[in-house]
């Protein structure tokens, strides 16, 4: 059961809602929690064992750090303990195979002993409650939080049925007050909760889906195109992967909004970002924050960094030191970020690929101040702006095609072939219409591009989109909804030649 | 308090981090921009700055900063 299926919309959240209005306020948050563990247990079967362990665990730690608080270096040592048995089941489910395959690989008949492959199942959402379950640990030991005394409190923080299976990766700060506090339900929450839901089936079903036909023909058979076609395809799955995930954000943080609980965003306008650096303060916002939080400051404050520091500063200047301290901490983090997508090379790749940007944005920071004063252009500048946003969508496009590519071996054939026949003529010949995609898919897919980006900008300027819409006479806010509304049901990529497409990050 | 807009002045002067009161909130200080700030901090005044302090609420302001480090000079 899919965030984007009818059973989910139309069967599973009124059944919930209604059993929550229903219940006692006291008894909600178990509602809440039974109806999670019920979702859990159709998308994974018998795979919850791994949730109801991750809970039982992790409360268990919570309860020890917090006793413990005050005794530094035990509490450094339980919570290095947590985080290891944690990571350490993650990496099992994740990357044993991975492991196998490159150890095999690499020493062969060598080894002492066999190394085999096994059939590994992983529960859904692995990645995410995780790193949440760690956020949560972590900020019990440095002292932010209380330890929850009850483990129901612990168990639907880390199952919350919206976000269990892509995120937003929550701190327990940002949730927890309105997830137990079972505060009725509120005829303004449903609306525009609901309204959310539909705008992110909007860019799911009627972009997304559409854009998976065309962007599966050219990855899956990607020998046979080059050129325009391969640009096109890397551009394409981009645009596919926002609507996507962004889409699933809008369902699921419209999920938490039925319930009056307020789910942290993922997404702000990624594509207005004017370097790759800002690009990932604005797209996956919440694994980039845990990302900061949880390995970038720490690191940051190590001894070691900070002994670099000090040596730095009074041997090399701040400039250089500044650049080393910079490699230390970011190289763990876009590591850490490539790995997290799962366990291919690609992935690694695709890690290292914005370090290198983001550390080659750093070092040549002076050197672009200072031509930008000798020519006398302004910061402020729209030509400059724009060049800059080109420039980070070209790093995008070319970021994302690796990381769709069936392995780095067909990335890295995929980029080299898109300098080849280059002709801008496929998008006009029926090309694009052999594709898979109709006239209408690609009209389709246009016009809705078009109705997300005009929000988009409404949004960059400042707008809240929602309650501007408020502000409009009920006749005039209620025609946008029933449009929108609508959409998803005439137009979006049902029924005969289309497939249900799989949520992307679901995967991860 | 003076001292520490010495150190502030040092690492951006084009700041008015008198009147500023979202340095990290409004993304006017970036995070390498804390780092050096934090390296600045503890050996100006001796004190020992965690990854847990790292929050926007301790460096949102030169009052907030200023707060921070005397926080952790009673420590």
């Amino acid at each position: 059961m899919a965030y984007q299926s009818m059973v989910y919309g139309f069967a599973f959240l009124p059944l919930c809602l209604a059993a929550y209005q229903i219940a006692p306020q006291k008894w909600r948050r178990r509602v809440l929690l039974g109806f999670s563990y019920l979702f859990f247990w159709l998308l994974s079967g018998k795979l919850i064992v791994y949730l109801l362990g991750t809970t039982v665990f992790v409360h268990c730690m919570g309860i020890w750090l917090d006793s413990i608080r005050s005794e530094k270096k035990k509490a450094r040592r339980v919570l290095t303990f947590g985080i290891l048995v944690l990571l350490g089941v993650l990496a099992y489910l994740k990357y044993y195979n991975f492991f196998v395959e490159n150890v095999t690989g690499i020493f062969g008949n060598a080894l002492p002993f066999t190394l085999a492959e096994k059939k590994i199942l992983m529960p859904v959402g692995i990645s995410f409650y995780t790193l949440q379950a760690i956020g949560y640990m972590a900020d019990v030991y440095w002292g932010k939080i209380r330890a929850e005394e009850k483990l129901e409190k612990t168990a639907l923080f880390l199952a919350f049925f919206p976000q269990i299976m892509e995120g937003p990766i929550c701190r327990h700060s940002d949730t927890c007050d309105a997830l137990y506090s079972g505060r009725p339900l509120e005829a303004e929450n449903l609306t525009n909760g609901y309204i959310r839901i539909f705008w992110g089936l909007f860019k799911k079903k009627v972009i997304a889906d559409r854009l998976a036909i065309g962007v599966d023909a050219i990855f899956g058979n990607y020998t046979s195109y080059s050129g325009f076609m391969v640009a096109f395809a890397a551009v394409a799955y981009t645009v596919q992967l926002y609507m996507e995930f962004s889409g699933c954000m809008d369902i699921i943080i419209g999920s938490g909004q039925l319930f009056g609980v307020t789910l942290p965003e993922n997404f702000r306008q990624p594509f207005c970002a004017q370097s790759a650096a800002e690009f990932w303060r604005r797209w996956h916002i919440t694994l980039g924050t845990w990302f900061k939080t949880y390995i970038f400051y720490p690191v940051s404050m190590s001894a070691p960094v900070k002994r670099w520091n000090q040596y730095g500063r009074k041997h090399f200047g701040k400039y250089v030191t500044m650049l080393g301290t910079s490699a230390m901490a970011l190289f763990p983090v876009w590591l850490c970020n490539g790995l997290w997508h799962g366990a291919r090379w690609s992935y690694i790749f695709y890690g290292m690929y914005y370090f290198t940007l983001i550390l080659a944005g750093i070092a040549v920071e002076p050197v672009r101040d200072r031509i930008l004063q000798v020519f006398h252009i302004s910061e402020r500048s729209v030509g400059l702006k724009f060049m800059r946003i080109a420039k980070t969508w070209l790093i995008i496009f070319t970021g994302e095609l690796f990381f769709r590519a069936d392995g780095l071996r067909a990335g890295i054939y995929m980029f080299r072939s898109m300098f080849r026949n280059f002709d801008l003529g496929n998008l006009t010949d029926g090309s694009l219409l052999e594709l898979g995609m109709t006239k209408a898919d690609l009209i389709a897919v246009v016009v809705g591009c078009v109705a997300v980006a005009v929000v988009g900008f409404i949004k960059e300027r400042g707008t809240n989109v929602r309650i501007s819409l408020d502000r409009k006479p009920v006749f005039m806010r209620w025609s946008f909804y029933y449009v929108l509304i609508l959409a998803v049901i005439v137009i979006a990529a049902y029924g005969d030649g289309y497939q249900a497409v799989d949520m992307i990050y679901a995967g991860f | 308090m003076e001292k520490l807009m010495n150190i502030l002045k040092e690492i951006d002067d084009s700041i008015d981090y008198e009147k500023e009161k979202a340095l990290i909130d409004g993304r006017i200080l970036d995070s390498f921009g804390v780092i050096t700030l934090v390296s600045e901090l503890e050996d100006a005044y001796g004190i020992e700055i965690g990854a847990s302090e790292m929050t926007p609420d301790n460096f949102n302001s030169a009052e907030a900063i200023y707060n921070m480090v005397i926080r952790l000079q009673g420590n």
